[in-house]
């Protein structure tokens, strides 16, 4: 496997170079990139407009109800913020463990995490029935002395999920510095010298600027490792503090951390594999490449596959009749179909990874990260939605029908996020330049790990 | 009684605009000087102030209280801003009234509760009293009279009147006929009289849709002569109800609860009394009987004429009537027997002769002159039915009801009304029958008229205006002076003249004053009949197996008169928690053997009418029974009710008005879609309602319920150093009837949110009533858990609120904060009992929505995106607080009484303060019987509950389950 080159073919510094920073400056648009930017567009003009509507009429919009008073908008929260879990993993986590092999999917993935949990901070504030008080879940020093109230998780969420978003975005602007020099350098047009010189920072490619760039960034990555950790914990426990049966659960936390990099990989991969064809990519997002993210998914997949178990073991063993009334209705009551839907997309189907003519297979591997992404969308929806239908007393229990609505912006919200990518993709290098230059000194070199 | 009250009160805002009567001045100056010049409108701050004052005097001079004196029932002080008034009036429904307080806001009407002076009421209301506030503030009243569909005026009705009447009187009258609906007004009926010595060739005929045709008839088989039962349930030991809903509809069913319930808690002395309930679909008498069994309305006068054999010493096949003959005869003089107005005439006399055989005349039955008097509403609307089609009908007024929609439908009211050359119908909101006659004139709502009327035991009552006429209306007694000799004085002075004779002098003042502050005449209950039934002879046809039909009041919409009131469309129906719509109900076993489920369609067809109706199973159901709720269907309701649910009356024929056998059932296509605020009937194996029988309650003397301290808890337990508040509900008392969230809703200002809302689960009644089954669907028991806010001491809706907006306060109680509420909702996934209620979108500005003027001042509106629920009627609390601070004591024990609290029949809500051992709750939570909801949480609710214990005859078997 290590004998797999993590760049391929004959590349050289300034091809390199060249070759990425082409498609950001030089690559005239293709029909199908401008086909989707536009399609997306609209998706995105719908998804602001739906939100205009819901914040004029409220929240009865939606399918949500008493008992199931959270309903897809807390599923997304939960979703998007998982998918926004890879790319700080990969370039933080992976950094610090060294893994050479990050380096050409970092940018793209950070780039995804910040779109991805920019949108998923977006569904908490559209959750609220009065989204424009939002604000008062911030601890500002208001007249009335009053505070947040800060035993609730929400408020916990709320600083994780700010806190991540904020090291995230620092974290990718630092490690995209060099590159913005690159671009500037680069750039034909007056307009583009300056935006991208504005945001180099004026970085010159000093011995000196790369000393502490490479000590910030380090500290950086030091900095949103935890976070990667504790955001989604935090998350987890918007669940596990509630009493209903099927979010009271100490297990929550890592489970919640290994689903989150699962989808968040799956998500790398729905990206990675039409951006290296489309792009002529495929020396620099090698098969290596995606045969690791596979291995990642597989790993992950299977601490949420023990997660499913564990859940239902301890259901049994507490002897609790409610936890348990809970698993037997995710097994057998009206929302069946999603429990079930989840063991196949997350467990079931998964295990064909353990293949490794599957994992170096690109439309497998892009199929597969569909079904996990559906797979664990569904799970969010299966916690959320289903054990709020029948908890404690009979009498209320109810099911949850999801609206035009629910969907529409569920669908809008992807498609927002997909136009933002493209827009991503053709205003900045989607592979980090430096390092893969640095990538082909070291194989030069013969220092590849 | 010191100075005339209310003239100060209601003359608040005519004063006002009295006040500024300069003000307005100007402004009519300005209105006419347009040449003026910008110097006119050089307003100084002080104009402006007052130019506003005075608009807002103006705006609310629309509401105002009624020119004549009326006297407040209890009279804190003076009448003041902000502090409520309470006026004693009277309620009528099916022609007997029902003792009301109205409370009234700076002139506005906002609430009615019972009357605690009142024998019908004795401080309770029902949903029907409770939800006509919002009949007197429905937007779809009639505003003007019309004639044929356009607006004229009351000089023209009264122009048109008149020379009717001279044309008529050469004739005596002849072809002038007046339709009424029951009455029990003395009023009225004298009114009615002196019309007939005008126009002796008139005629007066009476349709009431819910009729008492069956048991007059009865009472005429048996005695000879028109007579009415009273009963008196806290002398029955033993009651054995046929297919009778005493405690649910029907004359003095609040005080039949109430004295039912009465007998059954008092355990102490004797065993409480014991039910058996035979009926041909679930009704709340039913729900609260020890025993219960469904029978097809052929086979409960089989059943019946079992039970009289058995009485007479003959034996019973049914083991269940065997077991109450044997302990009807061991309470001899203790225990009487009930029929509904579903048995035949027949059965109702055979009934009488048992009761008098018993010995349960004189003690839990008596009887009296009806109230309504001896009238065959069948046989009156048939003759009035065949003089319109034989054309001699020439005048008919139609005072109050809407026989073209509820006339059964053998009689063809609307073809024939067209042959009437000159109809006027009087109503208080256009309807079917209006759109089909002539005239329509508006009717004063009975908070807006003077009026009288007696109650089910005859007594009287004073009707008396709390608010002057919203619209033009006019009152009966107006109507019917409209073709009377022209009579000097008011409504009120005619009233009043029957009570107190023309001339009045200080003592008859002051016995007026007492009779409208109490709400009662005194001494005014009917003598008792001394009457001895005869021996009849019953012998119901056979019984073939085949589809029976059974007709139904709608338990909220009567019979149809309220179907344009959207607290009863929403207000879930006790059995099948159906809202916004009717269905055919079916037990589960007759709809597995026509193959349909809930929401299917069948097609009924019994002799010349056929009727397509959704079906809902319904547990309890008797086998091979179809019940149909009368009331739903209407075409002109008006904006609320027009369409909801379908019209059972053309089933209906005159000859068997509450039942027919030998229909035709086929299913046919179509689904339709209910809205029901429970999907789930079974309790899972889990407690939330603990039954008991009577040994076992005994044996809870010696050990509790719950006799073990709370779990512990990691949190600091809350110290209080004043009141904490509490409330019990007594299961066994509760009987279902709806009055505790109608009352809840009238005082909390809490919105409808129509069927469709419904369906997506977001009701928001904060008390809600669960209904549970207990054994097989066949013959389940059904228990009714009434769930406020449980005030957890322990509240995980607290802990999970990131901005505080849901807080404990310094007594206990869990308040909501609204103004801080962002809307997450975790306080309601959190919440255990989900009593959380949340607008999801702005329903107090729904369509339908009562106006502002009809809402509690006290409480605030909730906009959307808020998170409410019940709060122990806080308000209530605070009002009582400031009171007593003013006194300098503490609030007693009793003078906090939640709205539930007060409206229930049956008091099944205790309310008051832990931290006076003494106090009623205190002593309640004490009872071994007391347990809280889902203990093993922790919550430590405030609110608790007593088991409910039944007395089963310990020689039946109960029906599908295994006891206990």
């Amino acid at each position: 496997m290590s004998a797999t080159p993590l760049i391929r073919g004959r590349w050289g510094y300034a091809s390199i170079t060249d070759k990425i920073a082409d498609i950001v400056l030089h690559r005239p648009t293709h029909w199908m990139w401008a086909a989707g930017l536009i399609v997306t567009l609209m998706m995105s003009v719908f998804f602001f407009g739906a939100m205009g509507y819901l914040f004029t009429v409220g929240v009865g919009i939606w399918g949500v109800n008493i008992p199931v008073a959270w309903g897809f908008a807390i599923g997304n929260f939960v979703w998007w913020i998982g998918i926004g879990h890879a790319g700080t993993f990969i370039s933080a986590f992976l950094l610090l463990l060294r893994q050479k092999w990050r380096n050409s999917i970092n940018r793209f993935a950070e780039a995804m995490t910040l779109f991805a949990a920019g949108i998923a901070g977006l569904w908490p504030i559209l959750h609220l029935g009065r989204p424009w008080f939002a604000y008062w879940l911030v601890p500002y020093p208001s007249v009335m002395n009053y505070w947040p109230q800060w035993r609730s998780p929400l408020v916990w969420d709320f600083f994780a999920i700010s806190t991540y978003l904020i090291v995230s975005l620092l974290f990718w602007y630092v490690g995209l510095v060099p590159d913005l020099a690159t671009l500037r350098d680069r750039a034909t047009t007056r307009a583009k010298q300056m935006v991208y010189g504005f945001f180099a920072l004026g970085w010159r490619g000093e011995a000196r600027h790369w000393a502490r760039y490479e000590t910030a960034y380090l500290l950086l990555a030091g900095l949103a490792a935890p976070l990667v950790i504790s955001v989604h914990s935090i998350v987890s426990l918007d669940f596990a503090l509630g009493n209903t049966p099927g979010y009271h659960s100490t297990i929550f936390p890592p489970y919640f951390v290994a689903g989150a990099l699962y989808s968040g990989f799956a998500m790398v991969l729905t990206l990675a594999i039409p951006m290296r064809h489309f792009f002529g990519l495929e020396d620099f997002i090698t098969k290596r490449h995606l045969d690791n993210a596979a291995k990642i998914m597989l790993a992950t997949g299977l601490i949420v596959a023990y997660g499913y178990i564990a859940e239902v073991f301890t259901a049994f063993y507490s002897q609790d009749e409610y936890e348990i009334a809970m698993t037997l209705n995710r097994f057998f009551g009206p929302y069946a179909f999603v429990y079930w839907g989840v063991i196949a997309c997350n467990v079931v189907i998964p295990q064909v990874l353990w293949f490794r003519g599957v994992r170096r297979n690109v439309l497998a591997l892009f199929a597969l990260s569909l079904v996990i992404q559906l797979g664990m969308w569904s799970e969010r929806f299966m916690i959320v939605v289903s054990s709020l239908s029948r908890d404690f007393l009979p009498s209320s229990w109810g099911l949850f029908v999801p609206t035009f609505w629910d969907v529409s912006m569920l669908v809008a919200s992807i498609g927002f996020f997909f136009f933002l990518f493209l827009c991503f993709i053709r205003v900045l290098p989607a592979i980090t330049i430096f390092e893969m230059r640095e990538l082909k000194h070291e194989e030069l070199e013969g220092k590849e790990p | 009684m010191n100075a005339p009250l209310w003239r100060d009160a209601s003359a608040g805002p005519g004063r006002a605009a009295g006040a500024f009567d300069g003000v307005a001045d100007r402004i009519s100056q300005w209105d006419g000087s347009g040449e003026a010049g910008a110097g006119a409108f050089a307003l100084t701050r002080r104009d402006f102030l007052k130019l506003s004052a005075a608009a807002a005097a103006l705006a609310t001079a629309g509401c105002r209280g009624p020119v004549e004196e009326i006297v407040p029932y209890v009279s804190p002080r003076t009448a003041a801003p902000g502090v409520p008034q309470f006026f004693a009036t009277a309620m009528t429904l099916g022609g007997a009234g029902t003792g009301v307080l109205v409370e009234s806001n700076m002139g506005r009407p906002t609430k009615i509760e019972g009357n605690p002076a009142h024998p019908a009421s004795l401080g309770s209301a029902g949903m029907y009293e409770q939800a006509a506030i919002l009949e007197l503030w429905d937007p779809d009243r009639s505003k003007g009279i019309t004639l044929r569909g356009q607006p004229a005026t009351r000089i023209a009705l009264e122009t048109a009147l008149f020379e009717r009447m001279e044309k008529l009187g050469p004739a005596h009258g002849a072809g002038l006929r007046i339709l009424m609906r029951y009455s029990s007004s003395p009023t009225l009926a004298a009114q009615v009289q002196a019309l007939l010595r005008r126009f002796p060739a008139a005629r007066v005929h009476t349709w009431e849709p819910l009729h008492r045709d069956h048991s007059l008839a009865g009472a005429r088989l048996a005695f000879g002569r028109a007579a009415e039962p009273v009963y008196r349930f806290g002398n029955a030991d033993v009651v054995v109800a046929f297919d009778r809903d005493f405690v649910g509809e029907g004359p003095g069913h609040l005080r039949h609860a109430r004295d039912f319930m009465d007998r059954r808690r008092r355990r102490e002395s004797a065993p409480p009394n014991r039910l058996y309930a035979f009926e041909c679909t679930p009704t709340l008498a039913g729900a609260i009987a020890d025993h219960r069994e469904p029978l097809a309305p052929g086979a409960l006068s089989h059943a019946l004429v079992q039970l009289a054999a058995a009485l007479q010493g003959g034996s019973a096949d049914h083991p269940l009537v065997a077991a109450a003959a044997a302990d009807l005869l061991s309470h001899r003089g203790g225990c009487v027997i009930v029929a509904g107005e579903s048995m035949p005439p027949e059965a109702h006399a055979l009934v009488h002769r048992l009761n008098g055989q018993l010995g349960g005349v004189g003690q839990a039955v008596e009887y009296i002159e009806p109230v309504q008097g001896d009238i065959d509403c069948t046989r009156s609307l048939q003759a009035l039915a065949s003089d319109m089609e034989a054309g001699t009908v020439d005048t008919l007024l139609i005072l109050g009801g809407n026989p073209v929609y509820d006339a059964a439908g053998d009689v063809p009211f609307r073809e024939l009304l067209a042959r009437v050359p000159l109809s006027v119908h009087h109503a208080l909101r256009p309807c079917e029958t209006s759109a089909a006659c002539t005239w329509h004139v508006p009717q004063t709502h009975f908070l807006e008229h003077w009026s009288d009327t007696r109650a089910f035991d005859g007594t009287a009552s004073i009707v008396q205006p709390v608010v002057a006429p919203l619209y033009d209306g006019i009152s009966p007694h107006e109507m019917v002076a409209m073709l009377l000799a022209p009579i000097g004085g008011t409504p009120r002075d005619w009233v009043r003249a029957q009570w107190l004779g023309a001339s009045i002098d200080a003592a008859g003042e002051e016995r007026w004053r007492a009779m409208l502050r109490e709400g009662v005449v005194p001494d005014s209950a009917a003598r008792t009949l001394q009457l001895r039934a005869r021996d009849i002879d019953f012998a119901p046809p056979d019984t073939a197996k085949a589809w029976s039909l059974v007709f139904r009041p709608d338990q909220s919409l009567h019979d149809g008169e309220f179907a344009n009131n959207a607290w009863l469309q929403e207000i879930p129906r006790t059995h099948s928690k159906l809202v916004w719509d009717n269905a055919a109900y079916l037990s589960p076993a007759s709809a597995r053997s026509l193959g349909v489920e809930s929401g299917d369609r069948i097609e009924i067809e019994s002799g010349h009418a056929r009727l397509v109706a959704p079906v809902w199973i319904l547990p309890g159901q008797p086998d091979d029974t179809i019940t149909l709720a009368l009331g739903n269907g209407r075409t002109r309701a008006g904006r609320v009710g027009n369409g909801v649910g379908f019209d059972a009356y053309p089933l209906r024929t005159a000859a068997s008005p509450w039942s027919r056998t030998g229909a035709n059932v086929r299913k046919v296509t179509g689904e339709h879609v209910f809205a029901t605020t429970q999907n789930h009937a079974e309790m899972d194996g889990r407690d939330p309602v603990r039954r008991l029988n009577v040994p076992e309650a005994e044996g809870l003397r010696e050990k509790p319920l719950e006799d073990e301290p709370p779990p512990e808890t990691l949190y600091p337990e809350w110290k209080y150093d004043s009141y904490r508040w509490a409330m019990v509900v007594d299961l066994t008392s509760c009987i279902g009837c709806n009055a505790c969230t109608i009352a809840c809703q009238a005082e909390n200002n809490i919105p409808t949110v129509g069927k469709e809302e419904v369906r997506r689960g977001r009701e928001m009644h904060w008390i809600r009533v669960d209904r549970y089954y207990e054994g097989s669907h066949g013959k389940p028991r059904t228990h009714f858990q009434p769930v406020p806010c449980m005030q957890c001491e322990n509240a995980p809706c607290e802990v999970v609120c990131p901005v505080g907006a849901t807080v404990h306060d310094s007594e206990g109680i869990n308040v909501q904060i609204y103004n801080r509420c962002v809307g997450t909702r975790f306080c309601s996934n959190n919440c255990p009992y989900k009593v959380r209620r949340f607008n999801f979108l702005h329903y107090t500005r729904r369509d339908g929505e009562p106006p502002l003027d009809a809402r509690n001042p006290q409480v605030t509106l909730r906009m959307r995106g808020i998170m409410e629920k019940c709060n122990y009627c806080l308000q209530r609390i605070t009002r009582a607080r400031i009171e007593t601070e003013r006194e300098g004591r503490r609030i007693r024990d009793g003078e906090v009484v939640t709205a539930c609290q007060a409206a229930c029949p049956t008091l099944a809500i205790t309310f008051g303060d832990l931290s006076d051992s003494r106090s009623a709750v205190s002593q309640a939570k004490r009872s071994p019987l007391d347990y809280t909801l889902l203990r093993e949480l922790n919550t430590r609710p405030r609110t608790s509950y007593h088991a409910k214990v039944l007395n089963p005859n310990p020689d039946v078997l109960p029906p599908g389950s295994g006891g206990g």
